[in-house]
């Protein structure tokens, strides 16, 4: 299944849901990395790596190695 | 709200609602960059005062806050998400909400501020607190940037959800704390209130096993119930069991298991929230989608990868070249303030130890301290200022995959990049790093970076050990070269630093690097002018007096013992010179009578004894009693190591790193048996004792203030000093082998 890490900058879609538990995910989730969530990814800093995303309306970065757990479903 | 409300019963811990001088006490809380400061500000002025909390490194902001009847007590909490405590920071905030802060009591308000553009994810802190059983006001902050947003709210609507106040507000242009205020002391009249119940089985559950507890005897709060029930492996499980007994944990999964046949608790309370969250701002939030704002713009120039990091680089250079640009000419005018009050006040006062002590250790003392002000004022302004714009995320964002090599995040450069300046500020900067590893790492490392007190040392001993041999045509100098290599030392002694530390004591899962980016704000200089006033007041108060301190103590080894007969020797000489010579060649002959009695004073004196004393702990170094004891008053401040050689080797106390007269007798420096003291690898070693040794009071004490232990600071002077002396034993070791 597609990850959030694996989405280029411009492309959007949901959150489905996540590959493991834990206090990153739940971290995530309490800033509204949550099940059924759109969002946007923004840009890629140098070297591509952490990963700028929008969501509920706000700037988020994370680490590549955060959103491979994220699953995402594709909108455009 | 929900008619499976839980009855709340409260034999709750004791409660007291008020400071010690008897004002009752209002807390401020909300997410980071939420404008929580700014609220604070705007409700405290300037009537604040900052203290840790017991035990932790977290600061603690408190101001007195005048309302209508009469004064309360603002006390504000560290920027936190969630009531979820996975840092220190957010079990304090934990701690004081639920008043086990012995000092503070509980909470008689509190206020949740929250950013009116990004209602969402603000409500959820402030449906976490709404579940307390405290009255609440709500501070609806940012209505400007919502407006631009496209955003509007109905402000009585989300009071009634709420079932609290809600306050709107521009906390940066003041508009609407009169209002707050207002509501603040109504709040403090009427305690009443619906809880907010969005998670209702969780807090049934914590109910039952809060109940169960009690049943046998142990005072517990219900709402740590849930918090532990919820936090699996965190702070509140761990203290819950700590304090009522291993077999809780048993309790806890039982209740787990019970609430989620899949998933966490963590989980579920999450999703509740957000559902909640997403029926409340469905019906108060109205959004007329608007094209990208300004800070969107601006962001896709300064956070692209390439134009980014251009501006990056530009960026930091300019900050560099102010410091230097702006600080150097104060720093001279400082220190030429200092040297001509002492000389005005030495020629008022009697010779003796009480002039001494004013001139010598007590005005070149404050001196000390005060020189550095400028370049930790602007240094510290700049740094606020990156922070206050939004900027500091930015360049931690740019930069976290780089800083990752060396076991941190981006939000370490900027801490270790001003560190080239100044430790100081450096070192202050490292708040905003939330891991307490990552950040005591930062901390340990920042020392290494070549700060401008090293620059007159490392001048004076390659003038005086490098040849200025050219290659490539007169590109390169060698002496230019070796101040290169001194700091690219410095770079790995740190970088080396934080990666040693990170992989052994201070190992641990590697920390989130969930960062969000705030909008670009531009810098209000009240907000700014406030926490530089306070940084430069930890300065002078913490750094301020142990730099006194070690001053008047040096001086003292320096000045004691203090032979009147050994004066009277010099006197005699005086008297023969202006017997026999006259003009021109009395002046230098009385100037060097001047030098040689204050080098024969030295010598004699504690410091000098000291010096042979421990002479042969240095000398596997290489080094004789001279240099012994000139490094040895250098370390209250590393640069005073160039006035002690001065004095010891006779050539004036009032010397620059370039003076030659210092560097030929450095050069000419022998052993008794006439072996020079710096062969190449003693100069060498020295210069490596100089690039790593912690010989900065200033240093000493803010790690301490940051850390809130001695044990760190204690920790990295040893570390630190250690590596230098290693450094210079192996470069001997080294020659010896060569040779």
């Amino acid at each position: 299944m597609t990850t959030l890490a694996d989405l280029a900058p411009g492309r959007s879609g949901t959150i489905a849901g996540f590959r493991e538990s834990g206090p990153v995910v739940h971290r995530l989730m309490q800033l509204g990395v949550i099940e059924g969530q759109p969002f946007a990814v923004i840009r890629t800093a140098p070297m591509g790596d952490p990963i700028e995303i929008e969501i509920l309306g706000y700037a988020l970065s994370l680490r590549r190695s955060e959103a491979r757990v994220v699953l995402v479903s594709e909108v455009a | 709200m929900n008619p499976a409300q839980p009855a709340r019963v409260s034999p709750e811990p004791p409660c007291v609602t008020a400071a010690r001088n008897g004002a009752p006490i209002v807390v401020a809380i909300g997410n980071p960059n939420a404008g929580k400061s700014t609220v604070f500000n705007a409700l405290t002025g300037l009537r604040q005062k900052v203290a840790n909390y017991p035990g932790v490194t977290v600061e603690r902001h408190a101001g007195t806050l005048r309302l209508a009847g009469g004064d309360a007590e603002l006390v504000d909490l560290p920027g936190t998400y969630s009531l979820a405590a996975q840092s220190p920071d957010e079990m304090v905030a934990v701690d004081v909400l639920l008043g086990r802060i012995p000092e503070l009591g509980r909470p008689a308000v509190v206020l949740v501020v929250v950013d009116a553009s990004n209602l969402r994810r603000n409500l959820y802190l402030a449906s976490q607190v709404l579940e307390l059983d405290r009255p609440v006001v709500v501070a609806l902050n940012m209505m400007d940037l919502a407006r631009s947003k496209g955003i509007s709210i109905d402000i009585e609507g989300l009071a009634a959800r709420l079932g609290v106040p809600v306050v709107p507000l521009v906390a940066s242009r003041e508009e609407g704390i009169d209002a707050l205020r207002f509501a603040l002391s109504e709040a403090l009249e009427h305690k009443g209130r619906e809880p907010v119940i969005v998670a209702p089985e969780l807090q049934a559950a914590a109910q039952a096993l809060c109940e169960d507890l009690r049943g046998a005897g142990r005072a517990v709060a219900a709402y740590e119930v849930e918090r532990a029930l919820i936090d699996e492996g965190g702070y509140a499980e761990t203290r819950l069991c700590r304090e009522h007994g291993p077999s809780t944990l048993a309790l806890l999964r039982g209740v787990r298991t019970g609430l989620v046949a899949e998933g966490s608790v963590a989980a579920l309370e999450t999703r509740r929230r957000y559902h909640w969250i997403n029926q409340v701002v469905a019906a108060v939030e109205r959004r007329v989608p608007r094209g990208p704002t300004q800070s969107d713009r601006l962001d896709r120039v300064l956070n692209h990868p390439i134009a980014g990091s251009l501006a990056f680089l530009i960026l930091m250079a300019a900050v560099f070249q102010s410091v230097f640009f702006w600080a150097q000419p104060l720093m001279d005018l400082i220190d030429k303030a200092t040297r001509t009050a002492g000389a005005l006040l030495a020629e008022r006062l009697p010779e003796g130890a009480v002039a001494s002590l004013l001139v010598d250790g007590v005005i070149a003392g404050v001196g000390s301290v005060v020189v550095f002000l400028p370049q930790i004022a602007i240094l510290s302004a700049l740094i606020i200022l990156l922070e206050d714009t939004g900027y500091m995320a930015r360049a931690a964002f740019l930069v976290d995959r780089l800083m990752r090599l060396c076991g941190l995040s981006g939000q370490s450069f900027i801490p270790m990049l001003s560190s080239f300046a100044c430790a100081v500020p450096g070192i202050m900067a490292t708040r905003v790093i939330p891991n307490p590893r990552d950040r005591l790492a930062t901390i340990l490392a920042a020392p290494f970076m070549t700060c401008s007190a090293r620059l007159p040392v490392y001048a004076l001993l390659i003038s005086a050990f490098v040849p200025p041999t050219h290659y490539a045509h007169g590109l390169l100098n060698l002496q230019g070269l070796v101040l290169l290599g001194l700091y690219l030392l410095g770079i790995a002694g740190g970088v080396g630093t934080a990666w040693l530390m990170k992989r052994t004591l201070l190992r641990g899962p590697t920390p989130s690097f969930l960062m969000e980016l705030p909008p670009y704000r531009l810098p209000r200089l009240r907000s700014v002018a406030i926490k530089l006033a306070e940084r430069l007041k930890v300065f002078l108060t913490r750094a301020g007096t142990i730099i006194l301190t070690v001053s008047v103590v040096v001086w003292a080894l320096v000045y004691f013992p203090h032979p009147p007969a050994l004066h009277a020797g010099f006197q005699t000489e005086r008297g023969v010179a202006e017997e026999s010579l006259a003009g021109h060649p009395l002046e230098r002959r009385l100037a060097e009578l001047d030098r040689q009695e204050s080098a024969a004073y030295l010598q004699q004196s504690a410091l000098g004894r000291l010096g042979r004393v421990i002479e042969p702990v240095f000398s596997p170094l290489g080094w004789d009693w001279k240099v012994t004891a000139a490094v040895i008053a250098s370390f209250p401040a590393r640069e005073v190591v160039i006035a002690v050689l001065g004095t010891i080797y006779a050539v004036g106390a009032e010397v620059k790193a370039e003076d030659a007269g210092l560097i030929q007798r450095l050069q000419g420096s022998a052993w008794p048996d006439g072996r020079k003291v710096f062969s190449i690898s003693v100069a060498v070693g020295l210069m490596l004792f100089y690039a790593f040794c912690l010989q900065c009071t200033a240093t000493v004490a803010v790690i301490r203030r940051e850390t809130n232990s001695w044990r760190w600071a204690g920790f990295a002077w040893v570390y630190m000093t250690g590596l230098g002396y290693l450094g210079a034993l192996v470069s001997v070791e080294a020659g010896r082998f060569l040779t």
